[in-house]
């Protein structure tokens, strides 16, 4: 049981979460709880430490050589928000099952949900900082796929893309903070940072740090001026924005500050940027949650607020405030999620959030109407429930703030009239929503939710409760132990009573009590007053017109630059190497033949030499015709593969002729769509100049080349060559290479290959292009389409060529060959039998889905790298030995080549795909010939 | 024996590519270069193995095996073109 395998427990549900959705429309609902009820079980185990008051750090080797390890830390506030991420995180999964209609795919949702549940563990879990950052940008990724989920809503996409750049933007800036942190601190992981606090405050970056990480911390949570992300995410369903802003995503920004509290904290600048932007933040939020008629609107602006006052209560920077703050983000966490659910349900039972329409609900589902009432009575602030302790604590930590900042009275006054409209919007929640009136024009009749999509409000309302009357029993020993891991050190004294005595906090609470019902009952005024200003200050418009003004920036620029020649882009380009290689080699010695003796030339070379001369010669006059120069081509493609046999690079030679036949059905399918003939487009002149250029690129290539053979130099192959058999158990060192010394390489290099193919496959879905229907004489094409010599011919060859690609595959740890020749050979012999008997004939007998083939290649080579780990190796690490079979004899087993079977279905699977598709693309006068997965 | 064929073969293989060279250049139309490539294909084989035998070592037989093969498949996809135009339908 390790924090790693919680975190991927998580992970590996969301995967499983989209598979099992395949087979039954509440599988992944099922399969999602049980996940979290198992990742919550491993939680309680990991815990006991914690609880003892330690803090738990794991290692594991990740990219050692750049210092990078996977660093896991469990200690009180990370266990605290571990607790709220899968807690009120199985809540929503149980809530998100009843929630979704029919029509919504429940595998994406919960794989998207898993997904960014897991991010949200990593974050609050990582120990180094980089890793942390990770997850905390998978988190932006994972929330814009669940804000965009109802894909087809442009307000859904929007929302989406608004909190994708806007807290991209700010990881963006944290990202530039950790490095700047780490680096003067001489360690990313955050023990050191966290016992450096008084290196980091006395250091001149100081302040460009504390910038840049609060930027990502407030953009995550959605604090004045970056707070306008949050009410439009509303477009995601219910589930998510329950989630979302209760326990995750805004919670993010206010653990950092948490998390980073002993290190940046306890200076001027820390209180006045966090505390300014947390008491800024804190009205803006209550008072326009005051004026959204839309429910979500009023509870995302509340969060906005709440969130606010978190942050505060740690820009106030106090021992005390921290430990109110961490209290409040457990109160909030609690009654919002339980509103955003109570919303949900409104909104899923009366088919309508606006709250002029909503009325007099009371009557129609009370047992929801009471649960929502206690819940926003913890909003507000009311005594025995939740809200109310927090509360207190916040106006206390306010009143004693103000006056050792020697602010008077401005702060204490400012968050008493956040209180005011924290009371008056609660109250409009409660008396708009439930009572007021008979409802207006509701698509349906109301009516009370399934029984168990109330279970999980019911189960956070009753935690609203027991926090609220019951402090001490309940949550004070989480919060100790929370708070103990903010501050690092130990804690200030603070008592959890219901009664203080008759304190400022009180009578503040009475103020924004009597306060709140003044505004609420002058509201109408207030709303006519607000949609008069309202259309002037909206931050969303200002985002919109800026995101508008950078488009426009950046087109200008690319109209200025780019005039979408290829040839003017060539020019510069070529131009530019030109200059670059010119100016280099004019700074250096200048003396272009080294001292190294030429070896003496024999006549095989030079006639290759001769050819290939000639034949590319041949390409440049002809490239008019194109297919004459692609017949040419082929002639250049053979001698170079020659020329690679003659100076011993067999395996480089077989990939070439590979690549070449595939290279030649690839143009040969474009050619088909191009004209013909294609007539001198640029005047004299510019050919004059494009061919000097060329001339002069070409031969500076040329003396370049000439200038690095004739010197000794010393590569690092000999290494290789030394360490091929022992160190990776084959004697072919370039295939050795390939899949144990660089297989890191390979594997990316895999992976970017089949990410093409898919890319090529995504464009070309669903397009069709008509083609010429004469040829190049205006002679029509013959009417046998499959001549039956050439049918025949290919399909006895299809056997004897998989034969050489197993062959090649096999052998190649030995001998020339490997998986990505042996996969070329594959997808050629197939696609063979697409040129010669034709789509139908062809995918009649075989699969033509390729992306399962290329699935199982990658994940077999990421497989095969990770079952190193399994024993204790990096990642990809190689193991062989020799094994001793009857007839066959001796015979090498490696995991390399497995590896190597990845990579050859994935080249096959790519290889396949992209051609396929591209020769699909004719749409086809000739209906009889389409192809078979187009008609389905 | 093998000493003196070696280098007769050899310059005979050679000439025919040289001739491969010529009607792939000059043509004069594109069924006769697909052609001058497919023999041009051919004759690489016969060199590739006779440079094996001559130097007595195989490791130049699979660039010789997957010439074979994948010249025929060029060869095929070429003519099918000049046929059809759509090579893939």
């Amino acid at each position: 049981m390790s924090l790693l395998g919680l975190v991927l427990t998580i992970f590996v549900g969301s995967m499983l979460a989209a598979l099992v959705s395949r087979f039954g429309r509440l599988h992944a609902a099922w399969l999602s709880g049980v996940v979290v009820v198992v990742a919550l079980i491993q939680l309680l185990f990991l815990m006991t430490p914690v609880i003892d008051g330690e803090t738990t750090i794991e290692r594991w080797s990740w990219i050692p050589t750049v210092g990078l390890d996977l660093v896991f830390r469990l200690d009180g506030l990370g266990m605290l928000f571990a607790l709220l991420i899968l807690g009120i995180g199985l809540l929503i999964v149980i809530y998100a099952r009843y929630y979704l209609s029919e029509r919504d795919c429940m595998g994406r949702f919960y794989a998207y949900l898993m997904l960014f549940m897991g991010a949200m563990l990593g974050i609050v879990l990582s120990e180094n900082i980089i890793q942390l950052l990770i997850f905390w940008e998978m988190t932006s990724l994972s929330s814009f796929l669940l804000i965009s989920y109802w894909q087809e809503r442009s307000d859904a996409r929007n929302g989406a893309r608004m909190a994708l750049a806007i807290t991209g933007a700010g990881g963006l800036a944290m990202f530039g903070g950790f490095v700047l942190l780490g680096e003067m601190v001489g360690s990313y992981e955050l023990s050191v940072i966290l016992d450096s606090g008084e290196l980091i405050r006395n250091h001149p970056q100081y302040l460009t740090v504390l910038i840049l990480i609060l930027l990502g911390a407030f953009t995550k949570s959605a604090q004045f001026p970056f707070h306008f992300w949050l009410p439009n995410a509303m477009a995601a369903p219910t589930p998510v924005s329950a989630y979302l802003h209760s326990a995750t995503m805004v919670k993010a920004g206010v653990f950092l500050l948490a998390r980073f509290f002993p290190a940046l904290s306890n200076t001027p600048e820390w209180s006045w940027l966090v505390g300014g932007a947390g008491l800024i933040t804190l009205l803006v939020g209550a008072i326009v949650a005051l004026f959204k008629h839309d429910l979500k609107g009023l509870l995302a602006y509340s969060t906005i607020s709440h969130l606010g006052l978190i942050t505060l209560l740690f820009g106030i920077g106090t021992p005390l405030a921290a430990v109110a703050g961490v209290f409040h983000i457990i109160n909030h966490a609690i009654f919002k999620a339980s509103l955003f659910m109570a919303a949900g349900i409104i909104d899923h039972e009366a088919g309508s959030r606006d709250m002029r329409q909503l009325n007099g609900l009371w009557k129609y589902m009370p047992h929801t109407a009471l649960l929502a009432m206690v819940a926003a009575g913890a909003m507000a602030g009311v005594p025995l429930l939740n809200g109310f302790l927090s509360k207190e604590m916040f106006f206390a930590e306010a009143v004693s703030a103000a006056t050792y900042l020697q602010l008077g009275w401005i702060l204490p006054a400012l968050v008493t009239l956040s209180g005011i409209f924290a009371f008056a919007y609660s109250i409009r929640f409660i008396h708009d929503v439930f009572f007021n009136g008979e409802p207006i024009g509701l698509p349906k009749t109301p009516h009370e939710p399934p029984r168990w999509m109330k279970v999980p409000v019911e189960m956070l309302v009753a935690l609203c409760l027991l926090v609220g009357i019951l402090p001490t029993l309940t949550v004070e020993p989480l919060l100790r132990i929370a708070a103990g891991g903010v501050l690092q050190a130990p804690l200030p004294y603070f008592d959890l009573a219901i009664w203080h005595g008759l304190s400022p906090a009180l009578l503040m609470s009475l103020i924004a009590l009597i306060g709140g019902l003044l505004v609420y009952s002058l509201r109408y005024p207030l709303f006519r007053l607000h949609d008069r200003f309202e259309p002037y200050v909206q931050a969303s418009k200002v985002f919109d017109a800026l995101l508008r003004a950078l488009h426009a920036l950046a087109a200008a620029i690319t109209r200025h630059t780019d005039i979408g020649s290829l040839q003017r882009m060539l020019a510069w380009f070529v131009f530019s190497a030109l200059v670059l290689g010119i100016s280099g080699f004019a700074a250096g010695d200048g003396i272009l033949r080294g001292p190294r003796t030429t070896l003496p030339l024999d006549g095989v070379s030079l006639v290759a030499a001769a050819g290939v001369i000639a034949a590319a010669l041949a390409t440049v006059l002809l490239h008019r015709r194109r297919l004459l120069s692609l017949i040419v081509m082929g002639a250049v493609g053979l001698i170079v593969a020659l020329i690679f046999v003659k100076f011993s690079a067999p395996d480089l030679a077989l990939t070439q002729l590979s690549v070449e036949v595939v290279t030649i059905v690839l143009l040969l399918l474009a050619l088909y769509y191009l004209p013909q003939r294609q007539l001198p487009e640029s005047g004299l002149w510019r050919r004059a100049r494009d061919g000097l250029l060329a001339l002069a690129a070409g031969g500076g290539a040329a003396l370049l080349s000439w200038a690095v053979l004739t010197r000794p130099f010393t590569s690092i192959s000999d290494y290789f060559l030394d360490n091929s058999v022992s160190g990776g158990g084959g004697t072919n060192v370039v295939n050795v290479i390939l899949v144990d010394f660089r297989g890191f390489d390979t594997l990316g290099e895999i992976t970017v290959l089949a990410l093409a193919a898919l890319g090529i496959y995504a464009m070309l879905e669903h397009l069709s292009l008509s083609g010429p229907t004469v040829d190049r004489r205006g002679r029509p094409w013959d009417r046998d389409v499959h001549p039956a010599i050439m049918g025949s011919l290919t399909r006895i060859l299809l056997p004897m060529a998989l034969l050489v690609s197993l062959f090649i595959l096999l052998r190649g740890h030995n001998l020339p060959g490997g998986g990505f020749i042996a996969g070329l050979v594959t997808a050629v012999a197939l696609i063979t039998q697409y040129l010669a008997n034709g789509v139908r004939w062809t995918q009649a007998r075989l699969p033509a889905n390729m992306h399962p083939v290329i699935g199982v290649g990658l994940l077999l080579a990421t497989l095969t790298g990770l079952g190193s780990w399994w024993f204790g190796y990096p990642f990809l690490t190689s193991t062989f030995s020799h094994m001793h079979w009857p007839i066959v004899g001796e015979f090498e087993l490696a995991s390399a080549m497995l590896f190597d079977l990845g990579v050859y279905l994935t080249v096959v699977g790519a290889t396949l795909l992209i051609l396929i598709f591209i020769g699909m693309l004719h749409s086809g006068d000739d209906t009889e010939h389409k192809p078979a997965g187009e008609s389905a | 024996m093998i000493e003196t064929v070696i280098p007769i073969a050899f310059t005979l293989v050679a000439l025919a590519v040289v001739l491969n060279f010529w009607r792939l250049l000059f043509g004069p139309d594109a069924p006769d270069r697909i052609l001058a490539l497919d023999t041009l294909y051919v004759n690489t084989i016969a060199l590739l193995v006779l440079f094996g035998i001559y130097s007595a070592s195989n490791i130049y037989f699979e660039a010789a095996l997957l010439i074979a093969l994948m010249g025929f498949v060029g060869t095929v996809a070429l003519s099918k073109y000049l046929l059809r135009g759509d090579i893939i339908e």
